[in-house]
């Protein structure tokens, strides 16, 4: 846009995002090479302020990364203590043996958004510059080398041209850059396919993670406890469940994860959240309590099978952009921390050899790694699911990852990409959802305004339609409009049914992804909006 | 010229703030915080008017906790010179605040002392004024346009029904209104410059200021939830609606 005007400063390495896995390469980093000069970008108004997760944590990596973490008081308080499995009918609910992968002895429940905080002071106290509320928003690139990235523009108005307070955006030059962006990265997307970096490997397969944080009365709180459910609300073909997590002060985390494989385009991932917590499964946790904060995040489920080259000229992948998140585990934060940490060992060895174009040993590394045997071992999981549905995905699972140990000769392939697999309007079943009670349940407005998310108004759309006029034709003639049930943030609306146009309440936008993901024809291009904008997750989210 | 511009820490704009189970405040543990909107504005003013070349120096002051310095390098990153950070365990009274303020300006002597007209979570409107009063300098509050000339400036200030325009002789105090300008962003090229410029940490009690607070709170809770409206059919019900149900005509 006004790339003439931009001024530029160099670094090592500059890592693109302060979530666990970047903050994790940071650290390591500046433990193996503490000369290096090492910045980070964040695109939230401050370091957790996009981060969404449960989250309960497996220590290992952190253990290997501040091995005094105790001590240094990280904030990881909430062991938990009780495992619970429950497989959901309208009405009732029948425990189910808790898979093995999914005993969480050792482990803590914990604010993800609090930990990564936490993770921020450390790397600060090494010596790691962090700027929370720029976007890295363009790729730099020279002679097919990625040399850095460069932040937005700040106050370009909404029709494209620099208002009064308009600042240039920022050119951060580096030796290495690391791309930590969280699921469907927009800068790893132009990576990806830049540099060819999905050839061969299986399509990423996504969920959506709807999330809301409760404060409970006191004599019901039962700090530990850990519960997850299968089933209903979701048919035995979509894959999905809940969570639900008693931790801190009096805290509940609630949430939905719905993998984005579903077909019926009348599904509404918010609405099953919401319905579910009508089941006395739910109702019962939550009951008398008040709701504190909701938002929502995709995830990367494809594992093994769709981790993409993790390489190129100038740079790497790492965390949940790469998609090292372990389904059965339902955990992404140990593995996320890990690439971060193994991408940095590989990035102060390549500053000391003469620092050659492409890390490459990131990748021996990985393959190398607990990371990789760990996602090695799950791998069938997540497709048995798609394949078998519910139960049947769940008894292979048994059989997988009990009997066999996840040693199966065979590995079972992601074939499509969920977007493909959404069936017509006129094919599917719609589902009629209840009215919120506005106690337990909420409408999606009320649910936003807890995110606290807010961008500047007066800047241009940062969801656009590529072909604005395949709207039309394909996303209401075909499919009613999925985006206004499928985003959980009220950001896609057909205000007029009988002369149907798409709004775009882009200000709405919680960053989850999922229009980028989940749009029929891929026609929906998420790109990062004004450095600051999106949720403010409080700690506790 | 120099000016001292106060800015406070406060919880960010776009947080809905919420009220702690035990009613006694507003919870700020792990909420966003940034500067007071109206505080940025009085930044803003100070930075124009330094490239006007009214203003030679701005000194920006925070008191409040250790993490008030990230607001502080904010102010700097917009375009102030250097920063004091008086340090305090809770967030003073404006009284005290203003007594802090006198001490730094008899220490820094500025021309002039540019602030917001209030801060966004207690909504007090009383540093600026009680500042003024302890000084015995003029003051204007409420500004929406600052001329400078001379020894003096000229100062609009937002009032009930209108505009009022005054001359102040300075030195002064001048409290900011949201329509005086709309502040720039802190670019990330001046953030990080922003690092490198002086920022001085003083403790309260160091002053020789009683921070000890004069006003106890008794209760904080939500304010009541609104009620849905309705919708009438005809104007002569909504008439008879007002008068007796509301009973307001």
């Amino acid at each position: 846009m006004s790339g003439t005007a931009r001024e530029a400063m160099e670094f090592d390495v500059v890592v693109v995002g302060g979530g666990p896995s970047g903050l994790a390469a940071a650290i390591r980093l500046k433990q193996l090479a503490p000369e290096a000069s090492v910045c980070l970008l964040e695109k939230g108004g401050e370091i957790g302020a996009h981060i969404l997760s449960g989250a309960v944590i497996e220590t290992r990596a952190l253990d290997e990364l501040i091995p005094d973490w105790k001590e240094k008081g990280a904030p990881l308080r909430t062991p938990a203590t009780e495992d619970r499995m429950l497989f959901l009918w309208k009405k009732r609910s029948v425990s189910l043996p808790t898979p093995p992968q999914m005993h969480n002895t050792g482990n803590y429940i914990v604010s993800l958004g609090e930990v990564c905080r936490w993770l921020a002071a450390q790397a600060e106290e090494l010596g790691v510059e962090i700027y929370p509320g720029f976007a890295a928003a363009e790729l730099l690139e020279e002679d097919g080398r990625v040399v850095g990235v460069a932040t937005g523009d700040m106050g370009i108005g909404r029709n494209g041209e620099p208002g009064p307070n308009h600042a240039p955006g920022m050119e951060l030059r580096a030796s290495y850059t690391l791309f930590a962006e969280g699921c469907r990265g927009s800068l790893a997307k132009q990576l990806m396919q830049r540099f060819g970096l999905r050839e061969g490997v299986d399509p990423q397969t996504y969920g959506l993670g709807i999330k809301e944080l409760w404060e409970i009365p006191k004599e019901r709180h039962r700090p530990g406890l850990i519960q997850h459910t299968m089933g209903w609300p979701l048919d035995k073909h979509t894959y999905g469940g809940s969570w639900l997590y008693h931790f801190g002060d009096n805290l509940v985390s609630y949430g939905f994860v719905v993998g984005l494989d579903y077909r019926n385009t009348w599904l509404s991932p918010f609405d099953e959240m919401q319905r579910l917590k009508n089941h006395p499964a739910v109702r019962r946790h939550l009951e008398g309590g008040k709701r504190l904060s909701y938002g929502a995040r995709a995830l990367s489920e494809g594992g093994l099978q769709s981790v993409p080259r993790l390489s190129f000229p100038g740079g790497l992948l790492i965390g949940d952009t790469a998609g090292f998140l372990n389904v059965p585990k339902i955990k992404g934060t140990h593995t996320a921390m890990k690439s971060g940490m193994l991408a940095a060992e590989a990035v102060a060895e390549a500053l000391e050899k003469g620092r050659p174009a492409e890390p490459r040993s990131f990748t021996r590394r990985v393959r190398r790694s607990w990371l990789w045997d760990e996602l090695r071992r799950a791998r069938n999981v997540r497709p048995a699911f798609a394949r078998y549905g519910q139960l049947g995905g769940f008894i292979y699972s048994a059989v997988d990852t009990v009997l066999l140990r996840g040693r199966a000769p065979w590995t079972l392939h992601h074939p499509h990409t969920d977007h493909a697999v959404l069936e017509p309007a006129d094919a599917a079943a719609p589902i009629a959802y209840p009215k919120p009670d506005g106690k337990l349940t909420f409408d999606k407005l009320s649910s936003v305004f807890l995110s606290n998310t807010n961008h500047e108004e007066d800047q241009p759309v940062h969801l656009r339609l590529r072909d604005p006029g395949r709207w039309r034709t394909v996303n209401w003639d075909r499919f009613r409009s999925p985006e206004s049930r499928y985003c959980p943030a009220g950001v896609y609306e057909v205000p007029d049914p009988d002369a149907p146009e798409l709004r775009i309440n882009a200000q709405n936008c919680v960053h989850c992804k999922t229009c980028d993901i989940k749009d029929p024809t891929e026609n929906i291009d998420w790109s990062a909006p004004e450095g600051g904008g999106g949720p403010n997750y409080p700690v506790g989210m | 010229m120099k000016l001292l511009v106060p800015v406070k820490r406060v919880i960010d704009y776009n947080v809905k703030p919420r009220v702690k189970a035990d009613n006694s405040g507003v919870e700020t543990a792990g909420v966003k915080m940034s500067m007071n909107p109206f505080d940025e504005i009085a930044v803003e003013e100070a930075v124009r008017l330094k490239e006007k070349g009214v203003a030679t120096e701005i000194v920006v002051v925070s008191v409040g906790a250790a993490q008030a310095a990230d607001t502080l390098r904010t102010a700097m990153a917009m375009g102030a010179d250097r920063a004091i950070l008086v340090q305090a365990e809770e967030a003073p009274e404006p009284l005290a605040v203003a007594k802090i303020l006198r001490a730094l300006v008899e220490r820094e002597q500025p021309r002039l002392v540019l602030m917001g007209k209030q801060a966004i979570d207690d909504d007090m409107n009383a540093t600026g004024q009680m500042l003024a009063g302890l000084l015995g300098w003029g003051q204007g509050t409420f500004a929406s346009k600052i001329e400078a000339g001379g020894d003096a400036l000229s100062v609009t200030r937002e009032v009930d029904g209108g505009l009022e325009t005054i001359s102040l002789v300075l030195p002064a105090i001048v409290t900011v209104d949201l329509r005086l300008n709309e502040p720039r962003y802190a670019s990330l090229p001046n953030i990080m410059k922003a690092r490198k410029k002086p920022l001085e940490t003083i403790a309260a009690a160091g002053l020789g200021v009683d921070v000890a607070p004069r006003l106890q709170t008794l209760r904080v809770v939500e304010p009541p939830e609104r009620k849905a409206g309705i919708r009438v059919g005809s104007v002569a019900e909504l008439v008879n609606k007002l008068r007796d149900e509301a009973r307001v005509i």
